[in-house]
Formats: structure tokens, sequence, C-alpha cells
């Protein structure tokens, strides 16, 4: 018995590799003790690691409500959605944390810009509508990516994705449910769910990554089953989706080639501005700056809160049993 | 180098890269309900085991998921050598006997 480390591996590589071949072939799991290729490790780390920090900077459009929330029940749920947002990014971080990289030099590549996020949080919300989006639409599209993240190869980032699933329907239920009221209501509150929705729909169609022909790493992605579905075929698996719930919400998706294809058995739809993708992720968004402002502070600012929980366990490390048994 | 564990295993991995402040990581085990066991649920960085526990609490029990918590530091489970497995579950192998359905004479007899 020892405790394991990766340092005592041992044997012949070329007998390792073919381990791991063996487990992706026969749609098993890959544990963290499990010897893996480098560029698989890499790849993960550096997609559960931006999915972790899409999660916490995720927090940040719809924190931008939770004050100005149309009634109290209204704010609890977003209240109770941004710390979900919250929960999620700990799973992942943890998650990302068991192949080797540490959460402090994680939250270095965010806060440094190193690493990315998912652009979507960079467009900004000034209306209540777009609560409604982002839980219909981004959500929406969230869910269509990461029900299958729950089958990827690497087992730890889909254990985190079952839980997240779980929680992610309410998300979506409830934008729904804002967009419904928004047009049951007033002119003007129909209104502003058309505009809101006008302006999240191409954005969350992006969210699903570039066209299969843009993306290299996909290939890769889906030999190792991390990923199970291409971004072009989950994109239309998503758009068939929301075309029947817009009809019920009574809204027009802002997209005059979008039309059903009897022969394909999907909605055709229009040309997305990749070139408007592009921008957002070189920096050019709405919000980006902002984004990366507030985390940047909220981090430092909270640096003095950490340390002090750090001392006062230190100092209290002898009451540890009896504490814990207070509160059992 | 930063061991790889169980989901767990974080033995010298409390101090970031970075030299700044890092909580310990805490492994967080729930009971879903009376009559079964703690299950492994995920882990947490907290700077005490009082902390831990109500960290866990917020982070994995938000729909009721448990009626019971643990926490134990990361650093001390110890975990079987994940490189001799093959050796070390070796002595379960090839001992179909101690299962019940490797005994067929009793067939058809009631209550066996």
């Amino acid at each position: 018995m020892s405790t394991a480390t990766a340092d005592d591996l041992t044997g012949d590589p070329a007998e390792e590799e073919l381990t791991f071949q063996r487990l992706i072939d026969d749609d098993s799991r890959v544990e963290p003790t499990d010897w893996m290729p480098d560029a698989y490790r890499k790849t993960l780390i550096r997609q559960m690691s931006q999915h972790a920090h899409s999660e916490i900077i995720g927090m940040q459009p719809e924190g931008n409500w939770i004050t100005r929330a149309p009634s109290l029940k209204r704010k609890a749920i977003l209240m109770a959605k941004v710390q979900d947002e919250a929960g999620h990014g700990l799973y992942l971080y943890s998650a990302t944390e068991t192949l080797g990289i540490d959460r402090e030099t994680m939250y270095e590549q965010l806060l440094t810009g190193k690493a990315k996020y998912s652009s979507i949080f960079n467009y900004t919300t000034p209306t209540w509508a777009d609560m409604g989006s982002i839980g219909w639409l981004v959500d929406g599209a969230a869910i269509c990516n990461q029900v299958p993240l729950c089958r990827c190869s690497y087992a730890p980032y889909g254990r985190a994705m079952v839980r997240i699933c779980k929680e992610e329907s309410f998300h979506q239920r409830q934008g729904f449910e804002i967009l419904l009221t928004l047009m049951r209501g007033t002119p003007e509150q129909q209104r502003m769910a058309q505009e809101s929705v006008n302006r999240w729909y191409a954005p969350a169609l992006m969210m699903f990554g570039p066209t299969d022909a843009e993306s290299p790493n996909s290939q890769r992605s889906m030999a190792w089953k991390i990923k199970r579905f291409s971004n072009d075929d989950l994109r239309q698996r998503f758009v068939d989706m929301i075309v029947p719930q817009a009809e019920i919400l009574g809204l027009t998706l802002p997209d005059p080639d979008l039309k059903w294809n009897e022969e394909r058995g999907h909605y055709d739809f229009g040309e997305l501005d990749w070139d408007e993708f592009y921008a957002v992720l070189a920096g050019h968004g709405q919000a980006n700056t902002v984004r990366l402002a507030n985390r940047r502070a909220a981090h430092e600012e909270g640096a003095w809160v950490r340390e002090a929980a750090r001392a006062y366990a230190e100092r209290e490390d002898a009451d540890r049993s009896a504490a814990l048994e207070r509160i059992a | 180098m930063a061991a790889r564990g169980s989901d767990a295993d974080a033995a010298g991995r409390e101090h970031g890269v970075t030299g700044r402040e890092t909580w310990p990581l805490w492994e967080v085990f729930i009971r879903s309900s009376r009559g079964l066991s703690h299950v492994h649920a995920g882990s947490l960085h907290a700077p005490d085991a009082v902390m831990a526990v109500r960290n866990a609490r917020d982070l994995y029990t938000r729909r009721g998921e448990g009626v019971s918590v643990w926490v134990v530091p990361s650093s001390a489970i110890t975990a079987s050598d994940v490189d001799a497995r093959g050796a070390f579950f070796e002595s379960a192998e090839g001992k179909e006997f101690r299962h019940a359905t490797y005994y067929t004479a009793s067939e058809g007899v009631p209550h066996l």
C-alpha cells in the first residue's frame, strides 16, 4: 500500500498506452490515477478549467439583476441560480485538480487573461428580459453541450457534469418562465422580451464553437471520447429544440433563413457572424474588461478573508474535534 | 511533484505554486438518507474542518441531497497502489466458488 503518485509509474509506456486506448475503445472511464497521454491531460485541463472559469464569470451577467429583480420571489430564484453557477465552478475546479494542476494556478490563469472563458458572458444584460434569455437560450445551449459530457471518458469530468446537468434544467425552465410571463404581459413587456431574444439568439448558437471545418481539435477530442458530438451537430440539435419552444412563447427567432427542411428532418438556419465571435474571443466584446476587472477585484479584496480564516483555523486546530461534534 | 490520486488525493498540494494563501483540500462524503452509507460526493477547499463541513453543506446539499456530511482531509487518504492493482486484486480472481452461482447441484431445490 502506498499513497498513489504519478511518480511511481513503472513498466513499458507502450503497454500503458495500450491500456489507455483499451479504456477508450471499451467506452470505459479514465480515472485520475490511470496513465494518460500528455496531450489528453492538457486538453482536459484546458477544457475543464475554461468550463470552470465560465461558470464563475457567468455569475456576473445575472448578478447584475439581483438587486433589481421585479419581485422577492424572482430575487430569491436569481440568487439560487447564481449560487448554483458558483457551485458548478467549484465542482469543475475540483475535478480539474485531479489532473495535477492546483487551484491557485487556475485562478492565476483566469485573472491574468491567460485562460479563456465562454464568450457568451462578455455580452451585457441591459434589461430584465435578459434574465429570461440567458436561462432559456444560454443555459439551454449549455445543457445541449453538457449532457453528452456526462459520458466523457475522463471520469471526474463526467461525474461533475452529472451533478451540474441536474441543476441546469431548473435554470432553463425559470428563464423560459420569465419570457413567458413577459409575453403574457403588456405590449412593452412583449417588446422587451423580443428585443432581448434578438440579441441573444446568435451568440447562443455560437456557444457551440466554430464550425466543424474550423475546429481542428474537435476530431481528436471526439476520438478520445471527451466530446461525443461535433459542434455543428450540437448546434443543429439546439436549433431543432428551440424553434418549437419559441412558437409556444410567441417569440420570433431573428433569422430569416430559419425554416424546416423536410428532406433533412432538421431546421435550416442562416450563417452566423463568425467575425463577431472571434472579435469577442479576442477581447473586444461588450464586457470583457469589466468581467475580468470584477473578478480580479473580488479575488484580491477577498484575500484577507482567506488569510484570516487560515490563521483562525491554525489557532483553533486543537479544538477541531470538539467543534465538529457541536455542529453534527 | 503533485500527487494525482483518487478524486481525493492532494497530498503535497496544499500550497499553490503562486505561494499565495491556499486552503487545504477536503473530500466530502454525503449520506443521502437514513439507512444508506456515506458516499463520496466530491472535494472542496476549506481552512478547517468546521468550515469544510459548512462549505460542503452549501456546495453539495443545496437541494436536500443529504442528511449527514463527512469531510476528510484529502491528504489523510491512503489509496491502494494503482500501478500494482493487477497483483493487488489478483487473489479474488479465479475463485468462482466464492459466488452462489458456482453451485448448481441444488438447482430446483426450494428455498436454497
